[in-house]
């Protein structure tokens, strides 16, 4: 089957004219037509669409410069695209096509990148497996019995099985990071406030960010310059200037490197914690100083998490209501028949939204709702926003006598579909190592430090200070240039 | 504090949300709340005594000129709309009020 390149090389030989777009389009799109059916990584195709702008930036007079020429993207389908169907893999919105353009989907075709398709996510990017997409699981290439990882599992799958170079996804509480340790690729949540979310459909407005999915941390720095700046569409987006992330990946001075070792020897697999372990020799060996780090309220991540994020998600699904677009569920029958049926607005509400949302999104806006009502939202929401300052002063602490904070992504390889479906609280401790940074703002990637036994990939994860992706890119670009993970990949059948 | 949840309680807070329950997601809820909410009572063992919270990580506060500009046509702003009616430009809804 074609192989796609890395976002570096297929930008260059479009640049350049060795290959046209069309050509780079085409192939990515049989990679698609190869391995799609077995993995579903994409609800969504625009391949014609596709086609078309590929043949245009062709022809485009500033293709020898454009910093994408060419460069096929999936974007994660909780990403708003103009005329092309936009559903958060929910039923609520299986029909929704965007009058606009998320700002990141214009930065990125301005750029000269190629829409493919839309990738598969949990609903509304809730869950950590990609199982709670109204359309179906997603499955990982290195071993289809197993889940990508979520919520951005179709973006993951998408750079993995080599259908994109480059993929969007959306990171709530590690929604990027997640789903590209457990598929071996590179996974980059920016700081908030670094990428406007503007056509992001809100999960919880405090926590997302929108990043990059790619094969390299050079790949990813490519994307970033593009993707990063102020927008004035999105109140919360920085005005920080945005450095040139590729010109400067060569890290200027030794490292040092933050290991909060008690949370890590606290709660990882073994295969998982020798494969950290044995990157931060890796790490060392090339001049980095290693340094213990105590986080003490990082054992709370995952409750602060769950309160806080829920009760923004309980408010910003409010808007699904079966009105202004998406879903809305007929009113019932009646056996009697005869003149119309009683019904009302309240009604409507109720079953459109019974109907339209799956049982992970109903469950966290009940929880959600339940946090911030009345009589509770002192004792859960509040309490939970207190507790989030004490870990972000704890990174602060952390990062203020270290460059960068190292840790697992996961605490395990990508578990087996169905495997944790049932109980929601397993499912969400598997996000212990990835919440802070949510909590924090900081920034923070995963790149590919090995395999397990049975083959399956494992993610090091390194956390940032707040708008320092460019010590944070560095410290990763290091790490895998002295590694050759990154660059296998799985056997597609 | 959350010991258990009771049908009822499950009740209220799905007509807060607006969310029609089954009588079985009632009892899951009921259940999976109860457990979840039991796993985040550790936060309560946590001294926050003079501990601001944090409800944003964004301190700057971000401000732009109150510049006119066009706005999304009537046209596309029903297209989506499950019953819309673009010559009054109105979305449609069952009778509010009884």
């Amino acid at each position: 089957m074609t192989v796609v390149a890395t976002v570096r090389d297929t930008r260059d030989a479009v640049q350049t004219g060795a290959r046209s777009a069309v050509d780079v389009c085409q192939a990515s799109l049989e990679a698609i037509a190869a391995a799609d059916p077995s993995l579903h990584a994409f609800t969504t195709l625009t391949g014609e669409r596709a086609l078309a702008r590929a043949a245009a930036i062709d022809r485009h007079p500033q293709r020898a410069t454009l910093p994408l020429a060419g460069v096929p993207v999936a974007i994660k389908d909780t990403i708003c695209t103009a005329g092309v169907r936009t559903t958060a893999a929910s039923r609520i919105l299986e029909h929704f096509v965007p009058p606009y353009d998320a700002t990141v989907v214009q930065r990125l075709e301005a750029a000269g990148a190629i829409i493919v398709g839309k990738a598969n996510c949990d609903e509304f990017a809730m869950g950590s497996s990609t199982e709670t997409s109204f359309f179906g699981p997603t499955m990982n290439p290195w071993d289809p019995t197993r889940i990508p990882g979520g919520t951005s599992g179709g973006s993951a799958v998408a750079v993995a099985a080599g259908m994109t170079p480059l993929a969007l996804g959306s990171d709530t509480g590690g929604s990027i990071r997640q789903p590209a340790a457990l598929c071996g690729i590179v996974g980059l949540k920016p700081t908030y406030g670094r990428v406007s979310r503007y056509g992001l459909l809100a999960h919880a407005s405090s926590l997302d960010q929108i990043g990059p999915m790619t094969r390299t941390v050079a790949d990813a720095a490519i994307a970033l310059s593009v993707l990063a700046g102020h927008d004035r569409a999105d109140a919360t987006s920085a005005s920080e200037p945005v450095p040139d992330f590729s010109a400067e990946l060569a890290a200027p001075r030794p490292l040092r490197i933050g290991v909060p070792r008690s949370l890590i020897d606290s709660g990882v697999d073994g295969e998982v914690g020798a494969a950290f372990y044995a990157a931060l020799d890796v790490l060392a060996a090339q001049g980095a100083t290693l340094v213990d780090i105590a986080l003490p309220h990082a054992s709370a991540a995952i409750p602060v998490y769950y309160l806080v994020s829920t009760a923004e998600a309980s408010s910003n699904l409010a808007r699904y209501d079966g009105v202004r677009y998406g879903y809305r569920a007929p009113a019932a029958a009646t056996a009697r028949g005869g003149g119309r049926m009683q019904d009302d607005l309240k009604a409507m509400y109720g079953r459109t939204r019974a109907a339209g949302f799956g049982a992970e999104v109903k469950r966290r806006i009940m929880l959600g709702t339940y946090v911030l009502s009345a009589g509770y939202y002192d004792a859960y929401y509040l309490k939970a926003q207190r507790v989030r300052t004490l870990i972000r002063r704890d990174y602060e602490q952390a990062l203020a006598q270290t460059d960068v904070v190292a840790m697992p992504t996961t605490p395990t390889a990508a578990f087996g579909l169905g495997e944790k479906l049932s109980d929601p609280l397993q499912m969400y401790l598997a996000d212990i190592f990835t919440v802070s940074a949510n909590l924090a703002g900081l920034p923070g990637i995963s790149v590919p430090c090995g395999f397990t036994g049975g083959g399956l990939p494992i993610g090091l994860q390194l956390l940032g200070r707040l708008f320092d992706e460019r010590t944070l890119l560095q410290a990763a670009h290091q790490y895998e240039s002295q590694t050759s993970w990154w660059t296998r990949r799985p056997s597609i059948r | 504090m959350a010991a258990g949840f009771s049908r009822s309680q499950v009740e209220h807070v799905a007509a807060l949300a607006n969310l029609e329950l089954t009588s079985d997601e009632l009892d899951t809820f009921a259940t999976q709340l109860a457990s979840i909410l039991a796993y985040a009572e550790q936060v309560q063992s946590i001294d926050t005594t003079g501990v601001p919270p944090t409800a944003s990580v964004v301190t700057a506060v971000s401000e732009r000129d109150d510049v006119t500009a066009a706005s999304l046509d009537r046209e596309d702003a029903l297209a989506n709309a499950p019953d819309g009616h673009l010559e009054a430009g109105l979305f449609r809804v069952p009778r509010v009020i009884g």
